[in-house]
């Protein structure tokens, strides 16, 4: 312990344990060992790391999403629609390459069907000023429709060469797994110790503060809602690949899961707090409550109920922790 | 105050200029559009969506979001339907009162939790979405109810009523429609819905009650949704825990805005949001008839409610011009 004697300008700062202890990252942590150590009672399969690493790849495309939306929330922003993306883009490249082109041009279509949205967003949501919330209620909806017309009621298949990304390991660990870490690593570092992290931060705690701070935040915010539209067509396409086939309704309802990550992670819902390591570890939580959940042959629907209370409880929880510890 | 009176009219107007466009151009293409018997299948697509507008409405006055209402309208219909299945004896009308109250309950819940923790409505109500429709799924044990268990009468009530053969749903929802024109204009209930919307700081300042107001406005959306989801199983005789309700909020969000009700809080009107599912019921109703297949509809709603808000940015920043040319 160093001796730190308050000055009069100081309030004394508050001790180190309480610091590292008193954030919602510790609580997921906890949340997970709790996890954890309850699902092993329930199967002892949960004490085998590549159990786990499989059910984790059923999620890692939406946790890979939920990793940038993290950082759009912390803009201050949101987006809804990162579910009806992944589907449309990954009907977008199916139909695509079903049409005969060659599988590395559909890839990039694909992506770019993303891109698109993402600008849709950024030009309704920062070029006209509307409310993102409500904005992306309605993209959701359009890109959920577009996709609807596109596959129909059909499902269509991608090539053989294309299937099986979930399949291929990395030193033992599936490849969604790995990209994730990876992706979270990245972004970790971008938000935690860039100057366009630390942009995005201050956008989010106080937009015109930073504007007086010369931080161009409407570039910043239209580059997030792009980055979003890119990942989130990639991770359609990496699901159309661990599916073999592709339905309109693929990850339907998937944007509460995705919101439901950033929000157990600790990402505050009005912008300005939250951290990558966060979502990061949230991500790993959700798998072992709902694989718990699947391992207690619990009901579909059951789970559902549990989402919907998570969401609520991590929103109360987090929104405690930061006025506690606000001075 | 004559002149934004003046912009709402000439919204409200707008709406009305589209519907008679729209059926008109339909009209020319397939003439049996503009025969009695489609008015009466528009009719009949809108009483359960024009109920939860005007729900809608009021939350988005006061400057809230209720995402929830599919789901409530889901578990409302599932609990009267199980009663129905359960206890055939019991006089069928019962199930009204507590599908109400039933939906009324779980507003509430929306209520409290975005009161009590001060918490964004948006994200409370997805969380409550997916946890009202898992619970619908645990109280049917997943079963759907069958058209053999919800009474004839109800389902007659669809069909027919003693007022010139209207369906009793459309007489229902209109009379919603009324009562929330009663409430939002001529009671001191609806006055501070839209005071709180336009100004939550001073609302609270003039005396408004704000955590009464909010509770009482996310009541009456689950109660209008409760109603709507008796309704449902009138209609379409059946409830089923996936499919009942599911994405009802999309559409009654498409029909409010399209309505000219701000997002914002504080701007709406009862007329412009029952034009507005008007509006809806007529390109529903022209859908299958001009040979478009019904997949394209969720795509039409999405856009329809892009373009309704950015009519609605640019009638606001008209309104806000002409405003500042007259003060100045």
């Amino acid at each position: 312990m160093t001796d730190t004697t308050p000055t009069r300008e100081m309030a004394p700062a508050r001790p180190t344990w309480h610091v590292v202890l008193v954030r919602p990252e510790t609580m997921t942590l906890l949340l997970i060992i709790i996890g954890l150590v309850g699902a092993s009672i329930l199967s002892p399969f949960f004490l085998d790391a590549s159990y786990i690493m499989r059910s984790f790849t059923l999620t890692a495309e939406m946790s890979i999403v939920a990793l940038v939306l993290t950082m759009v929330i912390i803009s201050g922003e949101i987006d809804l629609s990162p579910a009806a993306n992944m589907a449309l883009s990954a009907c977008v490249f199916a139909w695509v390459q079903d049409a005969g082109v060659a599988l590395p041009l559909a890839v990039i279509v694909g992506l770019l069907a993303g891109l698109a949205m993402g600008a849709l967003n950024a030009f309704m949501s920062i070029r006209m000023q509307l409310p993102s919330i409500i904005v992306t209620i309605g993209t959701l909806i359009f890109f959920r429709g577009l996709a609807q017309i596109i596959a129909g009621d059909r499902s269509i298949r991608v090539p053989e060469s294309f299937v099986g990304i979930n399949a291929v390991m990395v030193f033992g660990v599936p490849l969604p797994v790995v990209i994730f870490v990876l992706c979270a690593i990245v972004l970790g570092l971008v938000l935690g110790t860039t100057v366009i992290g630390r942009q995005i931060y201050q956008i989010g705690t106080n937009q015109q503060a930073a504007l007086h701070a010369g931080i161009n935040a409407k570039r910043i915010k239209v580059g997030l809602f792009l980055l979003l539209g890119v990942v989130s067509a990639a991770a359609g396409m990496m699901a159309a690949s661990r599916l073999g086939s592709v339905r309109y309704d693929l990850v339907l309802g998937g944007e509460l899961q995705m919101v439901l990550m950033a929000m157990l992670g600790g990402t505050y819902i009005f912008g300005g707090r939250g951290t990558i390591l966060g979502t990061f570890l949230a991500a790993w939580l959700l798998v072992i409550v709902s694989t718990g959940m699947t391992v207690a042959n619990l009901l579909p629907a059951i789970q559902l109920t549990v989402l919907g209370i998570l969401l609520i409880v991590a929103i109360i929880a987090t929104n405690f922790i930061y006025a506690r510890t606000q001075r | 105050m004559n002149l934004v009176r003046n912009i709402l009219f000439r919204r409200e107007a707008g709406i009305l200029v589209m519907i008679v466009l729209f059926c008109i151009a339909v009209g020319l293409y397939k003439p049996q559009f503009l025969t009695g018997q489609s008015l009466r299948i528009i009719l009949l697509l809108t009483p359960l969506i024009m109920i939860g507008a005007m729900a809608q409405m009021l939350v988005l006055v006061g400057r809230h979001v209720d995402l929830s209402i599919g789901s409530m309208l889901g578990f409302s219909a599932m609990v009267v339907g199980l009663m129905y299945r359960e206890f055939p004896d019991l006089w069928w009308v019962i199930g009204f009162p507590i599908a109400i109250a039933t939906g009324a309950v779980l507003g509430i819940f929306n209520g409290l939790l975005v009161t009590i923790f001060k918490l964004p409505s948006i994200i409370v109500t997805l969380g409550t979405l997916s946890l009202y429709r898992g619970l619908t799924f645990i109280i049917s044990d997943a079963r759907q109810i069958n058209r053999s268990d919800i009474p004839s009468e109800l389902k007659l009530m669809s069909r027919t009523s003693p007022v010139f053969d209207i369906p009793w749903i459309i007489l229902i929802a209109f009379g919603i429609a009324l009562m929330t024109y009663v409430i939002a204009r001529h009671t001191q209930l609806g006055r501070q819905i839209y005071a709180l919307g336009s100004n939550p700081e001073a609302a609270p300042l003039r005396g408004i009650d704000v955590t009464k107001v909010t509770l009482v406005v996310f009541a009456l959306s689950g109660a209008l949704s409760g109603l709507a989801g008796i309704l449902y199983a009138s209609r379409w005789g059946f409830v089923n825990p996936s499919n009942t309700g599911a994405g009802f909020e999309f559409q009654v969000i498409a029909a409010v805005v399209i309505g000219g009700v701000s997002i914002n809080g504080g701007v709406g009107t009862v007329m412009g949001t029952v034009l507005g599912v008007l509006l809806l019921g007529c390109v529903a109703a022209a859908l299958p008839l001009l040979g478009i297949p019904g997949s394209t509809q969720n795509a039409i709603y999405g856009s329809v409610i892009l373009i309704a808000l950015l009519i609605d940015r640019s009638v606001r920043q008209r309104g806000a011009a002409s405003i500042s040319r007259g003060g100045a």
